[in-house]
C-alpha cells in the first residue's frame, strides 16, 4: 500500500477507545491495559510516518517508547499491589490516599 | 482495490475488535487476552510498513513480557469485578461518548487527506532491519540508550521496592519458633 492515511486513522481510533477505557473503567488494571493501547497507538502513527518519509528516527523512537512503557508498567503494578495489600480493592475510585 | 489494501482492513478490524475487548470486558484476565491479540495484530501493521525490528520488538516486550507481567498480577491480587458506585452514574458518560465520536469523526476526517498526493519516500524504508536500527540505535543515540538503560534500572528497583511487603509482616522462622515457644 503506497499511502499510510489508513494507518493514522487507525491509530486515531485506537488511541481514543483506549482513552474511553480510561476514562470509564473503574478497575485499575483494565485502566493500565487502556493506557499500554494508547501507547501502541502513538507508536503506528510514529511507524507509518517514518515509512512515508524513509526516516529511522520514528523507529528509534518508538524503541524508547517500548521502553518507556515496561518501566511505567513495572512501577504501576507494583504501585497496584502495595495499595491492594491496604484495601483490598482495584477499584480506582478507593485509590484516594492523597486526597486532602 | 488492491490486495494490500484488503489486508490492511482485515487486519485493522481485528485491532479494533480486540481493543474494544480490552475496554468493555467485565473480567480482567479477558481484557489481558484481547491485548494480546490487540499487540499481535500491531505487530503485523508494522511489518506491513517495513518495521521488521520493530514488529519483533513488538510480540517479545509487549505480548511477551508486559502482557504476562499483568496476568501475574492479575493472578496475584485476584480478578474480582469492580462493582459499580450507583451514586456515580449521571448522564456524564452519554455526553462524553457524543463528544468523543465528535473528535473522532474530525481526527479520521483531516488525518485520511492528510498525505493525499504525497508520494512516499522514493528509496523506501531499507531500514527497518536490525542492522539498520542498530546502526542508528548506536551511532547518533548513543546518549539516549544509556538513558533508558538508567530508566529501566531505577524502575526495576524501584518496583521492588514499592511491591515489597513491610518488615513487621514478614514471618521468618526465627520469629516463628519465637512464638511456638
Amino acid at each position: 500500500m503506497t499511502s499510510v492515511n489508513p494507518y493514522l486513522a487507525l491509530s486515531a481510533i485506537i488511541f481514543l477507545i483506549g482513552a474511553a477505557g480510561v476514562l470509564t473503567r473503574r478497575n485499575a488494571l483494565i485502566i493500565f491495559m487502556c493506557v499500554e493501547m494508547m501507547l501502541n497507538s502513538v507508536n503506528l502513527t510514529l511507524v507509518a510516518l517514518s515509512y512515508q518519509w524513509g526516516n529511522l528516527n520514528g523507529h528509534i523512537f518508538v524503541f524508547m517508547i517500548m521502553a518507556v512503557a515496561a518501566a511505567e508498567v513495572a512501577v504501576g503494578l507494583a504501585i497496584l499491589i502495595a495499595h491492594q495489600r491496604h484495601t483490598n480493592s482495584t477499584n480506582i475510585d478507593d485509590i484516594n490516599l492523597l486526597k486532602w | 482495490m488492491s490486495w494490500s489494501l484488503l489486508f490492511f482492513i482485515l487486519i485493522g478490524a481485528v485491532s479494533v475488535a480486540a481493543a474494544v475487548g480490552v475496554v468493555s470486558s467485565r473480567q480482567p484476565i479477558h481484557s489481558a487476552l484481547y491485548l494480546l491479540m490487540h499487540f499481535v495484530t500491531l505487530a503485523v501493521l508494522y511489518i506491513t510498513l517495513d518495521a521488521q525490528f520493530l514488529a519483533a520488538i513488538q510480540v517479545i516486550i509487549y505480548a511477551g513480557g508486559i502482557v504476562i507481567l499483568i496476568l501475574f498480577v492479575i493472578m496475584l491480587i485476584g480478578s474480582n469485578p469492580v462493582p459499580g458506585d450507583p451514586s456515580i452514574q449521571t448522564w456524564g458518560p452519554f455526553v462524553g461518548l457524543g463528544l468523543g465520536l465528535v473528535l473522532l469523526g474530525s481526527m479520521v476526517y483531516t488525518v485520511m487527506l492528510a498525505f493525499d498526493g504525497v508520494p512516499a519516500a522514493p528509496v523506501g524504508l531499507v531500514g527497518g532491519e536490525p542492522k539498520a536500527v542498530g546502526l542508528t540505535l548506536f551511532s547518533q543515540y548513543v546518549l539516549p540508550i544509556q538513558m533508558v538503560a538508567v530508566l529501566l534500572l531505577v524502575a526495576l528497583i524501584g518496583a521492588l521496592l514499592v511491591a515489597r511487603r513491610p518488615k513487621t509482616d514478614v514471618k521468618t522462622t526465627r520469629s516463628r519458633e519465637a512464638a511456638a515457644d
